[in-house]
């Protein structure tokens, strides 16, 4: 669950006229950095807290405070669902003349902050790219490396998931995974299965086509075993056979990229259709509370339409 | 001066197919003060769509894809709705004329969508439209009308498995003499019933190439199930600037864009 998804762009793409993009594309955060907004207050009910969208608290029972979240955010408008694409491990090593591993590492940490600043504003589900389907083209040692990084991550975290409430779901085709890494991720998702906090969703080996592919399989047998007409299939026959099933809520509200990339690269293909899409121009090891809290703001102000009404 | 622009842009990579998602009509009518009309906002975006159809045309740009009315688009009031059905019939029938930009620029023009939505008038023009221009070889432009991705998706599945359902069938009928030769070569034709290229082929888009760039429109950052299948790799450029206000500087911006990330693209590409 801790490692990242890094995506291979020379650092000369990166550095080439920034300003000139920024200009065209404001909702890219610049890199300049600001100061930051007022810290979360630290509360030690906020973990097991759950926020409806009308205000009202699910679990403990014990109010939320009401100055919880920072000047700006509003509770009725945080999305309930945020999905992250954990770009520029590789770049932030390679600028600092570190080795490869220590940008999945930093970006390991990066992580965990943003895990926990979910649980403290009441986000119910993080969806996050570990490891898509065309990494596995990836040199092999590195491919190795990302899956022993997973392995181990997600055996060291097992004590805070169940401390913080997180539920683990993983989606992608797991029959490429080691059987010790397939078995780990089975019990984690048995042990945490209980737990109402965020759940946090973990794509690896995975892809917005491929789920979509394996739904629509999962669909032709039963239309060959007669349980249903070709002409039955919808749009609510295909959600409910996609990977993202494991959760109430499996369609974004907003999807974070980091790097300043500009493109989807295969992440949760059908789950984004109405997502509100956000690019930071972080690096992923970069990305902290003053980025995530800037992009919860910028989310915020987004009119959301639906194709429909008017203003 | 568009011209010289243009050479300096040719020394780069053009890209071959540009889709347009032709936001910010109804806000420019707003801020126009254009209330009279509901469609005036639809007008001026028609207008704007031609000057990029012709940027792109000297471009070399060889596909260009528009979202023009989406399935979710018939929430709207029922005038507005209306009002572009009609102002979408008029333009529609124009094309026909030997004077359209279409025939000007030796465009195909193709119709992608749920074409059964729509009322039989539209119908009718968008097919005599498509026949009109058939043999033509110059740009390919796909107006996507009564579409969004998910019912392509949608549609694309179901032919899949009508498709299949003959050979489906078929296979269930000699389940026996596939037994007496061994049962595994059954089983894994069963388990892979459907694949990717079954999907692909079906999709209303499927003769279209990837789209390289998408430009949406008025700062929203959104696909709004546009071509969510087509645009796994595609660069999303949002300029703020509204729909009938799009310029010649917005998309040497977006082409320059693609040509600084293309290297990462088509490496992206093979590896898909």
């Amino acid at each position: 669950m801790l490692f990242s998804l890094s995506l291979s762009i020379s650092p000369t793409t990166l550095t080439s006229s920034p300003r000139f993009k920024f200009h065209s594309c404001p909702h890219v955060l610049p890199p300049t950095p600001k100061p930051p907004p007022p810290r979360l207050r630290a509360s030690s009910q906020a973990h097991h807290v759950i926020l409806h969208d009308n205000g009202t608290v699910a679990g403990a029972g014990a109010p939320v405070e009401e100055n919880i979240l920072p000047a700006g955010l509003r509770r009725e408008s945080m999305p309930r669902h945020v999905a992250l694409v954990m770009d520029g491990n590789r770049r932030w090593a390679r600028i600092r003349g570190l080795p490869v591993g220590s940008g999945y590492e930093a970006g390991v940490r990066s992580l965990r902050s943003v895990v926990e600043l979910c649980c403290k504003l009441g986000i119910r589900v993080l969806s996050v790219f570990a490891f898509s389907s065309e990494n596995w083209f990836r040199p092999q040692a590195e491919v190795e490396f990302l899956m022993e990084l997973f392995e181990r991550g997600m055996r060291d975290e097992m004590g805070s998931l169940l401390r913080e409430n997180i539920r683990i779901s993983v989606i992608g085709d797991s029959s490429k995974l080691s059987r010790s890494l397939q078995e780990l991720i089975t019990r984690t998702e048995e042990t945490t299965k209980t737990n109402c906090g965020l759940q946090l969703i973990v794509a690896v080996s995975y892809s917005g086509q491929y789920d979509i592919v394996q739904a629509c399989q999962k669909i032709a047998l039963k239309v060959k075993d007669g349980l249903i007409e070709p002409n039955d299939i919808n749009e609510s026959l295909i959600k409910q056979e996609l990977e993202t099933n494991c959760t109430e809520f499996p369609y974004p509200d907003l999807l974070i990229r980091t790097s300043g990339e500009l493109r989807i690269s295969n992440f949760l293909l059908w789950q984004l259709a109405y997502t509100e899409l956000f690019f930071a121009q972080s690096l992923w090891p970069d990305f902290g509370e003053v980025e995530f809290l800037e992009a919860l703001q910028a989310f915020q102000q987004r009119q959301r339409r639906y194709g429909g009404r008017d203003f | 001066m568009r011209k010289f622009i243009f050479r300096i842009l040719s020394v780069g990579t053009i890209p071959n197919h540009i889709a347009f998602i032709m936001d910010g009509n109804r806000r420019y009518a707003k801020k126009h003060n254009l209330w009279a009309d509901d469609a005036a906002g639809h007008k001026a975006g028609f207008l704007a769509l031609t000057s990029m159809l012709k940027y792109c045309y000297e471009l070399g740009i060889k596909c260009v894809s528009i979202y023009a009315f989406s399935i979710d688009n018939f929430k709207r009031r029922p005038n507005e709705v209306q009002y572009v059905m009609d102002l979408m019939l008029e333009k529609i029938q124009g094309l026909l004329k030997e004077e359209s930009i279409v025939q000007k620029y030796g465009a195909r023009v193709y119709f992608r969508g749920n074409m059964t939505l729509l009322t039989e008038p539209i119908r009718v023009a968008a097919e005599k439209a498509m026949v009109a221009t058939a043999n033509n070889t110059g740009m390919m432009l796909f107006i996507c009308v009564a579409y969004t991705s998910t019912d392509e998706i949608v549609h694309a599945i179901q032919e899949s498995c009508n498709n299949k359902w003959v050979g489906i069938q078929e296979a269930n009928g000699s389940i026996a003499w596939n037994q007496a030769i061994g049962d595994e070569e059954y089983q894994l034709e069963e388990k892979a019933i459907i694949k990717l290229r079954d999907i692909e082929k079906h999709m209303y888009m499927g003769v279209a190439p990837d789209p390289d760039i998408l430009i949406r429109t008025s700062g929203e950052c959104r696909l709004s199930n546009f071509q969510l299948w087509q645009t796994t790799y595609c660069l999303l450029y949002s300029p703020a600037v509204l729909w009938p206000e799009i310029g010649l500087r917005h998309l040497v911006r977006a082409v320059l864009d693609f040509q600084r990330h293309r290297s990462y693209l088509e490496k992206k590409k093979k590896q898909a």
